[in-house]
């Protein structure tokens, strides 16, 4: 078993797992993040994602070795308590959310296509988040969120 | 001889509950609890004051409460209470909830009873006046200042001449020996301060930035990982377990068979996977399942056991005498709670005591389950509330807190257990299939003269309790017996109505025993209930039984107000005498502008793209909340996809603690019951479950074209407090039924209105 190295939200890690074993073990069990959480574990909720070169990955299927050399945020790397980041912002002022288990997916997945496409439309947002799920159905307080960080963008 | 601990050397010795108490690290610091108790841990006694509240020498207040929050605002709105209460400001108010050393037991936290539980003039709510009462008298005495003499100020008791005394000075770090007064005035609304506003969630910060400590997120010093191997078929037997199967699996721990259960441990979560997926287990197969296409005559055709819930013996002969008499058939599938995060819990079960870190709703009986499932005596069993992800009911979490119990028990280290979304779709307890059957005789006045409603449902399991821990999965295969339905013929209804489940609709008078409870004024009723067993577990998936039989009642006042060429609001109106349903019909068909016309809409083209408008509305359980609710669709009639545009909801809860609160409870009910009226149902074939993961059992995500959703919140600070949190769920199916009714002049009677589903009610047209 060889040791990884990994860097995730600005801090080098080395972990000592096989290559195989799903990003997401490593950041919630080694790392003790609780940012990315363990929805279904088949890529088909996004509770696990995380941003890897400014894209919205499910790390319940990416093994270790395919992030090595690249940084992992997750959503606590975003922004923090004391300083949210901007779209953290926006969910905690509609207060979109409640109980707040399905959010890396809801968070991430909506930066990551806004940061790349400040311009996006109603379809493209939707399109996005088509495989993100929330069971509370929080949906009207998340979409309004999105729409107030990309009124920032724009 | 039992060494009985107390409250205090439980807080200040174990160092679990630094893990429990760090669940609020990103809320600001309150003193660390600190309650001066001397309770039998187990037996934390509900009328004694100082298991309620505790004053910190700091002035800030720890209360204890065994309702807890599950991720529906539970825990703000009970801290704003106490707040409230004692007239301090929310930040000086710790809250701890559901934990078996130091909460009283107040049952399960479920079935829209932690409002009405905790905010009247009992428990949590009674215990903080009580303490206010009691320091304001403190106060009285300390200052020389008659107590109607004196104000609080964020704890502080002041009098007119300016002296002052604050809570901490008058009691903190003490105990109030004091039991809770009964009569102890609780603070009208016309004075709130801190209840009657929208408060953001306490919690709202953490979970934005990834820091809330979720159940998944314990990690205890120790701690191994273990994953269940559940039986591939329903009723399937262990014949053989081969342990040398994943002998090649690094880290694995043991491998655990206990009668049909099975799990694997291992040190790393991803090893405990494979061993769990690798595991060569010879499963009997199980006794096969009916099928499913014709599963609601199935039910008919079952033993039942019947509760007869009015009748007043002339519905025979009025639907004889009836101008006209309708009938039509309702039917419901099982669901799932399907929960986002697939259930988790931490266990560490040692020779003579254990510790449960669990999402569970049931903190005591969850500790009476794990004692059975053990051996070890239920004092001995400590188990800590850590929310976990929306549960909506019973999912998973009691069954994956016993899975986690077993496997630490086998291996005599901490295990933490996560289940798959496979495993809990498998075999959860699923919310109730139904069929409803309704038939109306309408007078030659167009007003209904006689309701006869006869419904069938399904049950086997449940809530575990203090003594059934058979009841869910775990317990089963582990060799206890869950519940089932013993057949029994109905007796003559008995003292009074019982509607919890509303399966009297809200138009009949409700009339047992000569007093007549119902919300309506038809006299003429008979509403007959079957439970039937069923092949699959069953549990209270939220607005149980209601939500169905509201489906099916509501949406055959549909039928027949379109049979008279009534209004749907007018006809309602007509038959409901109850002023507080009366009004949240009101209140919606106005803020809808809803226009005074019978349905189906006219000048709609019967194929393309239509629209139309829905009302439903109930008088939750008989009389725990009152909600009404319109939805405007749009109706694709070739592809048959129904896109609901538009849902006005008009709630009366009585007081309303937190309005935006209850806006979100709101909102996401009815996406909610708009996700499980267009596409949730469960699905199996001869042997097994199909529907095991998001692909085949099909929620709306996130992505969809959201409709606009708009509340009307009628405040009620003289009226009791009730639940809100499973009220619009239960009207969206019905509410989006009518409209699809209104836009084409289809009826669907079946739920999930799926696309095939809505063609098919398309083509029978005519």
């Amino acid at each position: 078993m060889a040791a990884s190295s990994l860097k995730v939200n600005g801090h080098v890690h080395k972990v000592d797992v096989p290559p195989e074993t799903p990003l997401l073990y490593v950041l919630s069990d080694e790392l003790q993040l609780r940012g990315p959480k363990f929805g279904c574990g088949l890529a088909q909720c996004g509770a696990c994602t995380v941003i890897i070169q400014g894209k919205a990955v499910r790390s319940c299927v990416t093994p270790i070795s395919a992030v090595t050399n690249r940084e992992v945020i997750t959503l606590e790397g975003v922004g923090s308590p004391e300083k949210p980041h901007a779209i953290q912002q926006d969910f905690i002022d509609e207060g979109a959310a409640q109980c707040g288990f399905c959010l890396s997916g809801v968070i991430l997945s909506a930066k990551a296509l806004l940061d790349e496409n400040p311009k996006a439309s109603d379809e493209q947002i939707q399109e996005a988040l088509s495989n993100v799920l929330c069971r509370c159905f929080a949906h009207t307080r998340m979409m309004r969120a999105i729409k107030r960080y990309q009124a920032r963008r724009a | 001889m039992k060494k009985e601990l107390s409250r205090r050397d439980f807080l200040k010795a174990s160092g679990a509950l630094v893990v429990s108490f760090s669940a609020s690290s990103a809320i600001p610091p309150f003193a660390t609890a600190q309650g001066p108790f001397d309770t039998h841990p187990s037996h934390v006694n509900p009328d004694k004051l100082d298991s309620w509240l505790a004053v910190a020498s700091d002035g800030s207040v720890t209360a204890y409460t065994g309702k807890c929050d599950l991720g529906q605002g539970m825990y703000t709105v009970q801290t704003q209470l106490v707040a409230e209460e004692l007239c301090v400001s929310i930040e000086k108010v710790k809250l701890i909830q559901c934990d078996t050393s130091v909460t009283p037991d107040q049952g399960t936290t479920s079935g829209s009873q932690s409002t009405p539980t905790n905010f009247n003039t009992r428990n949590l709510a009674q215990a903080a006046a009580t303490a206010r009462e009691a320091l304001i008298g403190m106060a009285a005495q300390s200052l020389g200042v008659p107590a109607d003499q004196l104000t609080i100020e964020d704890g502080v008791v002041g009098a007119k001449g300016g002296q002052r005394v604050s809570y901490s000075e008058l009691i903190g770090g003490k105990r109030f020996e004091l039991a809770v007064s009964a009569t102890a005035k609780r603070r009208s609304p016309s004075e709130w301060k801190v209840l009657g506003t929208s408060v953001p969630s306490l919690d709202r910060v953490a979970l934005m930035t990834g820091t809330f400590e979720f159940v998944h997120n314990i990690h205890v010093p120790g701690m191994v990982h273990g994953r269940v191997v559940r039986p591939p078929e329903i009723g399937a037997t262990v014949e053989k377990v081969d342990e040398m199967s994943v002998q090649h699996i690094p880290g694995v721990i043991k491998v655990v068979a206990r009668n049909n259960f099975v799990g694997v441990v291992a040190e790393k979560q991803w090893e405990a996977a494979q061993a769990a997926k690798d595991l060569k287990v010879s499963w009997k197969p199980g006794p096969g399942l009916p099928v499913q296409t014709d599963f609601y005559n199935y039910m008919r055709k079952q033993d039942s056991r019947d509760v007869m819930l009015v009748n007043s013996k002339d519905v025979d002969d009025k639907l004889k005498s009836a101008a006209h008499v309708l009938k039509a058939t309702y039917s419901y599938p099982y669901q799932a709670h399907g929960s986002i995060g697939s259930s988790c819990a931490v266990a560490d079960v040692q020779a003579d005591h254990a510790t449960i870190w669990s999402p569970t709703q049931s903190a005591y009986p969850t500790q009476h389950g794990i004692s059975m499932l053990t051996g070890l005596t239920a004092d001995s069993v400590r188990v800590i509330f850590v929310r976990g992800s929306g549960c909506y009911g019973l999912n998973a979490a009691d069954t994956v807190s016993f899975d986690a119990a077993l496997l630490s028990q086998a291996v005599h280290k901490p295990v933490r257990v996560q289940l798959t979304r496979q495993d809990e779709f498998l075999s959860e307890n699923y919310g109730s299939a139904c069929v409803i059957l309704q038939q109306v005789g309408i007078g030659a006045n167009g007003a209904i003269q006689a309701w006869d409603c006869e419904s069938w449902s399904v049950s086997l399991g449940g809530r575990p309790g203090y003594e059934r821990p058979g009841n869910v999965i775990t317990g089963m295969l582990a060799g206890f017996d869950p519940e089932t339905i013993t057949p029994r013929a109905a007796a003559a209804p008995t003292g009074e109505l019982r509607n919890g489940s509303n399966a009297v609709p809200s138009y009949l008078a409700g009339c047992v025993s000569g007093k007549c409870a119902g919300a309506g004024s038809v006299r003429s009723e008979r509403v007959l209930m079957h439970a039937v067993r069923s092949p699959l577990f069953t549990g209270p998936l939220r607005s149980p039984l209601r939500l169905q039989n509201t489906f099916a009642h509501e949406c055959f006042m549909d039928e027949v107000s379109a049979h008279v060429k009534a209004d749907p609001v007018e006809f309602r109106l007509q038959h409901l005498s109850d002023a507080r349903i009366v009004g949240v019909v009101k209140a919606a068909a106005q803020k809808a502008n809803w226009v005074t016309r019978p349905s189906p809409q006219r000048g709609n083209a019967s194929d393309g793209m239509v629209t139309g408008r829905g009302i439903a509305c109930v008088a939750y359980e008989g009389a725990n909340g009152y909600a009404a609710l319109v939805a405007e669709v749009e109706v694709d009639q070739v592809s048959g996809r129904v896109q609901p545009k538009r849902f006005v909801a008009a709630l009366d809860c009585g007081p309303i603690s937190n309005p935006d609160g209850l806006r979100n409870q709101i909102e996401g009910g009815v996406l909610q019951g708009t996700s499980r009226a267009l596409g949730e149902e469960i699905t199996w074939d001869n042997r097994k479950v199909t529907s095991i993961d998001w692909r085949s059992y099909h929620t709306l995500p996130l992505g969809i074209e959201a409709p606009i959703i708009e509340s009307v919140l009628l405040d009620q600070p003289a009226a009791k407090a009730t639940g809100a949190g499973e009220t619009a769920i239960t009207l969206a199916a019905a509410a989006i039924g009518n409209a699809i009714f209104d836009a084409t002049g289809a009826r669907i009677r079946q739920v999930p209105f799926t696309a095939d589903r809505v063609k098919e009610a398309l083509a029978a047209r005519g």
